[in-house]
C-alpha cells in the first residue's frame, strides 16, 4: 500500500511539470506576452517597458523564466493582477467557496439522483423506467447547459417567480442562509443536470457488469436476501469505477460551473475566469488554469487512493 | 474486437441491419440528415437575406405572418433565415473542428501505440495533462489569443478535443499490432508508415467512426458555448450560439427568440449523439442491446 | 554442411522482466537461449518442441521480426542478426513466413488483391498496371481461382486462407519459407492438401523451408532433417530416418513415445515425463532437461551439455547419450 501511494505520487509530478509547461507557454503566447497590460497600454514608454521586463525577469533565457516562475507557482507566488495589483492566488481563492458550494451542491445532488436511476435501471433491465431512464440521459447529455440555464430562469424566475434568476443573496440580505440556499436551487438544478445523466449510465453499467459475475450467483444461491446482495456484494464491486469518475469528471464539473455561473451571476470561479478574460486579465486567466489543473490532479490522486483502500488487490499490488 | 476482425462488405449490412434496429439512433440519423440538407440548401429554404433588417417588423412573433414564419428578432431580421443560415456556421464549425479531432487523436494514437517505448510514454504524458484542464477553460483562452474566424474556431475546439479520441485508437493499435497479419507485413519488408496507415489504421474504422459521430455534437456544443459567451462565430454573421446572446436581452418579453436557437442545438446536439450511439452498439457487438 | 543457406550459430532472445512501479530490470526470460541450426538450400529442416519451448521466437528472431540478443545468423553466407531496416531490405525478400492462424495472418480489411499486391508495392516490382497478373499467377500457383482477389479474406475457408498466406510468402520467390505450425489450425483433411501444395513448390522451385511444429506427424512427413527444441535450446539435431528410430536424448525419446503407433501391434514403451516444463524465466541450471529427466546424473545439474556428434548429421546436447 506505501508503494502504491509512494508510486502514485511519483507519477502526479510528470502531470504538474506538463501543466505547469502548458500554463507558461500559454502565458508567452498571449498577445503582449505577460507584460500584455504594459505592452498594449499607449502611454508607457518603450524605455519604461524595458525597465519593467528587468524588473519581472523578462531578459532572462527562457528555461531561467520558467524555473522562477514554476517555484513562485509552487511556493504561492502567482503573480498579480494587472488592475489593481492583487496577488492572483488571493483574487481565485476569494472565489474558491462559491464555486465548492455550487459544485458540491450539484455533485451531491447528482450523485444521489444519478446512482438510484443507474441501480435501478441495471435492477430492472430492459423495463420501461430502464428505457425512459438512458433515453432521458442521452437528452440530458445533448441539452446546451447554458440554454437549459435560461430556460430554467424563464420558467421558474421570469414566469412562476418561485426563484431569484441569478446572484448568490437578496441586497441586505448577505449573510442570511435562507436567501442563499433560494438562490442556490436553479444553479444548482442547471449544473447537476449532466453529472446526473452522466451518473446514471455509468452506474448503470458498473453494476450491469457486477451483477453478472459469479460471486452475485453464489450469494443468490446460498440465499442471501436481494437488498443485502445490492448493498453488500455489489456496491463495494460497482464503487471502483464510480470513483474513478468521480477523479475523470471534476474538468467537466469545472466547465459546468463556469458556463452555469455565468447565467446566474454566480460569484465563483467560474464568473471571474469569464470576467478576467473580458478585461484581458492574463494572471488570472493562467492563475485560473493552473489552479484547476493541479485541482484536478489532486482529485484524480485521491480517488486511485480511495478505490485503493477499499480493493484489497490494489493494496497488495 | 469481431466488429473490426471481421471484414467490409458482409459486414456493412450486419451493422445496418443492427442499426436499423435501433430506433433512437435511426431517428438520429434521420435529424442530421435533415439539418445537413436544410444547411446545404439555406438559400433555396430561407424566407430572406438573413441580414436585411426591416425595424417596422421587429419582434414578430412566430407562426403569425407567411413572410416570416417563425417571426423576427429585435432588428427585424428574419428568424427562420438566420436559423438556417446559422445551422450553415454551426455545423461547419462542427464537421471542421471534427475532422481535425479525429485527424489530431487517431495521429497521435497511432504513433503512441505503434511505436510504444519512450515516445507512448511522452504522448500519453502530453495527453494526461491536457485532461487535467477543464476543455472550456483551454478554448476560451485560446479563443481569446487568436482573431475569431470560422477556421480558427474550428481548428482552436479541434485541438482542444482530441485526447480522448487518441486514447480510443491508442488501444486498438496496441491489440492490432501483436496480431500476425502486422507481421507478415514487417516480414515483407513494409516501412513503418505503410504498416501504420495501411495496415493498422483501416482495422481501426470502427471506434474512430463512432468518435467522430460523437465529437460533431460536442464541437456544435462547444461553439454555442464560446459563441454565447462571446469569443465565437461574431456578429453579423449568425450562430445558433450567438443568437442566444442577443436574444438573452429580450428574454423576459420575446422568449421565443432564445427558445428557436436553443432547440435548434439541442437537437442537432441529440441527433448526433443518438446516432453515436446507436453506431456505438451496431459495430461492437460486445455492446449489443439484445443477442 | 558445406555451404548452408541459412547458419544460425549461439541465438540468443532474451526478454527483460521490468517491474511495475520504476521499470528497473528485475529478471530476464530465456526464450531462446543458445541455439545452432543449419538450413541447406532446397532442404526442409523441422523445429519440434513443447509449446513455450522457443520454436516460434527462434524462427521469428531468424526473420528479424525479433530482435537477437546474441548470436549470429548468416544467410546466403552474409550476417544480418545486426542489419538495420535498410541493410534488411534485399534479404526480407530472400525469406518469408506463413503463419499459423489464416485469420489473424490476412488483414481483414484489405482484398486478397491488395494482399498479394503488397510485396510488390513494397518493393517496387513491376508497375501498377501488371500487378493483377502478378497476382493471378500467385493465385494459380496455390490452387486459388483469379476472382479470389477481388474478396475479402473472411469470405475463404480456413485451408483456402492459408493458400493464400502461401502465396504471399512465395510473391516475391525467395529461398526460404519459415512456416509456423502451418497447418496445426486447419481440419485433418485440408492439412494433407496444404502440405501437398507445399511439398509440390519445393519440388518446382527448390525452396527451402524451416517447417516449425508440435506435431510429430506433420513433422514425418515433410523433414529432411528435424531439431528438438526443449527450454530455449537444441537437444538434438538429427535426419529425419535417424531421429524417428534412434533418437539418443532423453527429451527426443520421451516425445516420441508419446505419439500413437500408425501400426498396430508395434508399441513402444511408453515414456510419461514427470512435473512441468520449468518457467524461462528460471531455467535449471546445466542441463535444462535435468529435473524431468528419467536418466539424469549429479553433474547434468551443474554442467551445460555442449552438442556432440554421435553420427553423421546426428548431434545430440546430452552428457550420457551413448555415443
Amino acid at each position: 500500500m506505501i508503494g502504491f501511494v509512494a508510486w502514485r505520487l511519483l507519477q502526479a509530478i510528470p502531470l504538474l511539470i506538463g501543466v505547469s509547461l502548458i500554463g507558461f507557454g500559454l502565458m508567452h503566447l498571449a498577445p503582449g506576452g505577460p507584460l500584455a497590460v504594459y505592452t498594449l497600454n499607449p502611454t508607457i514608454q518603450a524605455q519604461d517597458i524595458e525597465r519593467i521586463k528587468i524588473i519581472f525577469g523578462l531578459d532572462q533565457p527562457v528555461h531561467v523564466q520558467y524555473v522562477k516562475w514554476a517555484t513562485g507557482i509552487f511556493s504561492g507566488n502567482w503573480g498579480y493582477t494587472f488592475f489593481g495589483g492583487r496577488p492572483v492566488l488571493d483574487v481565485i481563492l476569494e472565489r474558491l467557496p462559491a464555486t465548492l458550494l455550487l459544485m458540491g451542491s450539484a455533485l451531491s445532488v447528482a450523485i444521489v439522483l444519478g446512482l438510484s436511476i443507474g441501480v435501478l435501471g441495471a435492477v430492472k433491465r430492459y423495463s420501461v423506467f430502464d428505457v425512459l431512464a438512458t433515453t432521458g440521459a442521452l437528452f440530458a447529455l445533448s441539452f446546451p447547459t447554458f440554454w437549459f440555464g435560461l430556460m430554467a430562469i424563464f420558467v421558474f424566475a421570469i414566469e412562476l417567480r418561485w426563484l431569484p434568476s441569478g446572484g448568490m443573496w437578496e441586497l441586505g440580505e448577505e449573510g442570511n442562509i435562507l436567501s442563499l440556499l433560494r438562490h442556490l436551487v436553479l444553479p444548482t438544478m442547471v449544473l447537476a443536470l449532466v453529472i446526473t445523466a452522466t451518473w446514471s449510465r455509468y452506474s448503470r453499467s458498473a453494476f450491469l457488469e457486477v451483477m453478472q459475475q459469479d460471486f452475485m450467483r453464489t450469494a443468490r444461491a446460498k440465499g442471501v436476501p436481494p437488498a443485502a446482495r445490492l448493498m453488500r456484494h455489489a456496491f463495494p464491486n460497482a464503487a471502483k469505477p464510480l470513483i474513478a469518475l468521480l477523479g475523470v469528471e471534476l474538468p467537466f464539473l469545472f466547465s459546468g460551473a463556469l458556463v452555469t455561473e455565468t447565467i446566474f451571476g454566480w460569484p465563483g470561479m467560474g464568473r471571474l475566469f469569464v470576467d478576467a478574460l473580458n478585461m484581458k486579465e492574463y494572471p488570472i486567466l493562467m492563475g485560473m488554469m493552473m489552479f484547476t489543473a493541479i485541482f484536478v490532479i489532486i482529485g484524480n490522486l485521491l480517488a486511485d487512493l480511495a478505490i485503493a483502500a477499499i480493493d484489497p488487490r490494489v493494496r497488495l499490488r | 474486437m469481431s466488429a473490426t476482425a471481421a471484414a467490409p462488405q458482409g459486414q456493412i449490412g450486419r451493422v445496418w441491419t443492427r442499426f436499423r434496429r435501433h430506433r433512437l439512433a435511426l431517428a438520429g440519423g434521420f435529424v442530421v440528415a435533415l439539418l445537413l440538407a436544410s444547411a446545404l440548401f439555406a438559400p433555396a429554404f430561407a424566407p430572406q437575406d438573413p441580414t436585411l433588417l426591416d425595424t417596422a417588423l421587429r419582434f414578430r412573433p412566430p407562426f403569425a405572418d407567411w413572410a416570416h414564419p417563425l417571426g423576427t428578432d429585435e432588428l427585424g431580421r428574419d428568424t427562420l433565415s438566420r436559423l438556417l443560415y446559422g445551422g450553415r456556421v454551426s455545423l461547419t464549425v462542427g464537421l471542421v473542428a471534427m475532422v481535425t479531432t479525429v485527424m489530431t487523436g487517431a495521429l497521435i494514437g497511432i504513433t503512441a501505440g505503434f511505436l510504444g517505448g519512450v515516445v507512448d510514454n511522452l504522448l500519453m504524458r502530453f495527453v494526461d495533462t491536457m485532461l487535467c484542464f477543464p476543455q472550456v477553460f483551454l478554448l476560451l483562452v485560446v479563443a481569446a489569443f487568436v482573431p475569431p474566424t470560422l477556421l480558427s474556431i474550428s481548428l482552436v475546439i479541434g485541438l482542444t478535443s482530441w485526447m480522448e479520441v487518441s486514447r480510443i485508437v491508442r488501444a486498438e493499435i496496441l491489440h492490432l499490432k501483436e496480431q500476425d497479419f502486422v507481421a507478415a507485413a514487417r516480414a515483407l519488408g513494409a516501412s513503418r508508415a505503410r504498416i501504420m496507415f495501411r495496415e493498422l489504421l483501416p482495422n481501426a474504422a470502427a471506434p474512430i467512426l463512432v468518435a467522430a459521430t460523437l465529437k460533431v455534437a460536442s464541437a456544435v456544443l462547444m461553439e454555442s458555448y464560446i459563441s454565447y459567451l462571446g469569443y465565437g462565430v461574431q456578429p453579423p454573421l449568425a450562430s445558433w450560439g450567438n443568437m442566444l446572446t442577443n436574444a438573452q436581452g429580450y428574454f423576459d418579453t420575446v422568449p421565443w427568440l432564445a427558445i428557436l436557437p436553443g432547440a435548434a442545438i439541442t437537437l442537432t446536439v441529440m441527433g448526433f449523439n443518438f446516432m453515436g450511439d446507436g453506431l456505438r452498439d451496431a459495430l461492437d457487438p460486445r455492446l449489443r442491446m439484445d443477442p | 554442411m558445406a555451404d548452408p543457406l541459412l547458419k544460425v550459430s549461439g541465438l540468443e532472445v532474451h526478454f527483460p522482466i521490468r517491474s511495475p512501479f520504476l521499470r528497473q530490470r528485475v529478471g530476464t526470460v530465456r526464450a531462446v537461449d543458445g541455439v545452432d541450426l543449419e538450413v541447406g538450400r532446397g532442404e526442409t529442416l523441422a523445429l519440434v518442441g513443447e509449446s513455450g519451448c522457443g520454436k516460434t521466437t527462434t524462427g521469428k528472431a531468424i526473420l528479424r521480426l525479433i530482435d537477437p540478443t546474441g548470436g549470429s545468423i548468416r544467410f546466403g553466407g552474409e550476417e544480418i542478426a545486426q542489419h538495420g531496416a535498410s541493410r534488411l531490405a534485399p534479404f526480407r525478400r530472400r525469406m518469408q513466413i506463413v503463419f499459423q492462424d489464416p485469420y489473424a495472418s490476412l488483414n481483414p480489411r484489405m482484398t486478397v488483391g491488395g494482399i498479394l499486391a503488397a510485396p510488390y508495392e513494397i518493393h517496387r516490382i513491376g508497375t501498377p498496371a501488371d500487378r493483377p497478373a502478378r497476382v493471378a499467377e500467385l493465385l494459380r500457383t496455390v490452387g486459388l481461382p483469379s476472382e479470389a482477389a477481388r474478396r475479402y479474406p473472411h469470405e475463404f475457408s480456413g485451408g483456402q486462407r492459408q493458400r493464400i498466406g502461401i502465396a504471399r510468402a512465395l510473391a516475391l520467390e525467395p529461398e526460404l519459407i519459415i512456416g509456423d505450425e502451418p497447418v496445426s489450425a486447419l481440419d485433418v483433411s485440408i492439412q494433407a492438401q496444404v502440405i501437398n501444395l507445399m511439398k509440390r513448390l519445393q519440388a518446382e522451385r527448390g525452396l527451402a523451408y524451416i517447417m516449425i511444429s508440435h506435431n510429430l506427424a506433420v513433422v514425418s512427413h515433410v523433414a529432411d532433417r528435424v531439431a528438438v527444441m526443449y527450454l530455449g535450446r537444441v537437444v538434438e539435431t538429427a535426419p529425419r530416418e535417424t531421429l524417428f528410430f534412434d533418437a539418443r536424448h532423453p527429451y527426443t525419446q520421451a516425445l516420441l513415445s508419446a505419439v500413437p503407433e500408425p501400426v498396430p501391434g508395434r508399441r513402444r514403451a511408453r515414456q510419461v515425463l514427470q512435473g512441468d516444463v520449468p518457467s524461462p524465466a528460471k531455467p535449471p541450471k546445466g542441463c535444462h532437461f535435468h529435473p524431468r529427466c528419467p536418466i539424469a546424473q549429479p553433474r547434468c545439474a551443474e554442467e551445460v551439455p555442449l552438442p556432440r556428434v554421435v553420427a553423421p548429421g546426428h548431434a545430440v546436447a546430452c552428457h550420457l547419450a551413448a555415443p
